[in-house]
């Protein structure tokens, strides 16, 4: 229960902390809240030689509006991003999905980018940005990359990000005209890992559908606007698509169900919220 | 760039309870062994050591944190309170902590600091909070006595009192 030993390493700056991504590659590990890799640290389920501590680069914590998307720096808190005065009427689906991730006392020190970063299939972040369709902002020594979501988490905890590259900031598209959003989730606890938590963009002729803690990574899926039957037909065809394994925490039966009918009220809730 | 080697152990610096302390650690120590074995405050309790029970909750910066999820050598230059940051020097208790007691919102105390920790921050963010706000707050920790009535009481009573104030 105690971590591995490692080097501990205090870039300043982003530029510093490529050029150490850079020389140590894989061998590196950066940390910015800590609360997966040093849970996973000190489970040894991680191991590191360097650690490279980037939780206090100033230019790694902002949240800016640009013409389409919502930026926000990295290293930004998610209490940070949750408590922005701008974030309902920008950003819905955050507003209503960043209270689930995990709680009060973590959302302080965990981060944004962190989050994405770390891609646990079952958070909340990753299955929003890739719902809204979003971004993540990579840097190198090489340069700077943009990765849509779709492309960026590619499994369990695996993402396409090379191991000399760092997640700089995380792109989330504004709110689109007329659109309604829904979060809705099941786990044990709240603030526990979810055992299925659901996503839902509903704009006109259109629903889009996340769908998070049932396969290795979210899932989404795009209907033209569907009728009541037609609704939960989709629906049943997504669940067995996704599919699902039992584990402690739930059955594959009963996370498929979970996206029958969470995915169905997240769906109705979307509904009513468009304007 | 600072960089520490993994078997030296550094110095770090940091303001603890408003004094300036400093200790050696090596970068894997993690800061509820730090706090307890090198500072000897003996209210930093270890539970799960995975971020889940909240016993180890302490103040970073005035924010909650897990100080089992903290590497001791992160604290450098922050500003860290614990439970003992609360009361008076004199040793007059806040009034959290007075009405902890009147609602007998612990019994064996193991959780009690933490959960102190994490309310003196929500309090300071959410003035008048709503009963489930608080229970939502609370839901970052694990108390196995109480069943949570008592500190859900306690909490709602200083928001209010502190309004009234």
């Amino acid at each position: 229960m105690k971590p591995h030993s490692f080097e501990y390493l205090r870039p300043a700056s982003i530029e510093e902390t490529v050029a150490c991504l850079a020389r140590h590659s894989e061998d590196a590990r950066i940390i910015a809240g800590g609360l997966s890799l040093v849970a996973m640290m000190n489970f040894r389920l991680v191991e590191t030689k360097f650690l490279v501590d980037v939780a206090n680069i100033k230019a790694l914590n902002y949240i800016r509006v640009d013409a389409d998307h919502i930026e926000v720096g990295a290293a930004t808190t998610q209490a940070q991003l949750l408590a922005w005065p701008e974030l309902a009427s920008l950003s819905p689906l955050l507003a209503k999905g960043m209270p689930f991730i995990g709680h009060f006392q973590t959302r302080a020190r965990g981060t944004v980018g962190g989050s994405i970063a770390h891609s646990d299939p079952s958070s909340e972040l990753p299955l929003c940005l890739i719902t809204l369709g979003g971004s993540v902002m990579l840097r190198s020594k090489a340069g700077s990359r943009e990765v849509t979501a779709e492309d960026f988490q590619v499994g369990l905890m695996q993402t396409s990000r090379r191991p000399d590259e760092m997640v700089v900031a995380v792109r989330f598209p504004i709110r689109k005209k007329g659109a309604g959003y829904s979060f809705l989730e099941m786990a044990m606890r709240k603030g526990d890992l979810a055992i299925c938590a659901v996503a839902a963009e509903v704009r006109d002729g259109s629903i889009r559908l996340g769908v998070g803690g049932v396969a290795d990574k979210p899932a989404v899926r795009e209907w033209k606007d569907l009728g009541d039957a037609a609704l939960d037909e989709a629906l049943n065809e997504f669940a067995w698509d996704l599919g699902g394994s039992d584990d402690v925490h739930a059955t594959a039966t009963f996370r498929r169900q979970l996206i029958r009918r969470l995915g169905r009220r997240a769906i109705l809730e979307a509904r009513e919220c468009r304007n | 760039m600072s960089q520490l080697n993994n078997d030296g152990r550094s110095s770090v610096s940091f303001i603890l309870n408003g004094n300036p302390v400093t200790g050696y650690a090596e970068p894997r120590m993690l800061l509820t062994d730090f706090l307890r074995e090198e500072m000897g405050l003996t209210e930093i309790h270890v539970g799960c050591e995975h971020g889940v029970c909240g016993a180890c909750t302490i103040r970073m910066d005035g924010l909650p944190a897990r100080a089992c999820l903290t590497f001791a050598i992160q604290a450098e230059g922050h500003r860290i309170d614990t439970v003992q940051s609360l009361a008076q020097p004199s040793g007059v208790l806040s009034d959290l902590q007075l009405a902890f007691r009147k609602h007998h919102a612990l019994q064996c105390g193991y959780c009690t600091p933490g959960i102190l920790m994490s309310s003196s921050a929500f309090l300071e963010i959410n003035h008048d909070p709503s009963e489930e706000e608080v229970r939502d707050m609370l839901s970052g920790h694990l108390c196995r006595c109480t069943g949570y009535v008592g500190m859900v009481r306690a909490i709602l009573e200083v928001a209010r009192n502190r309004i009234s104030a």
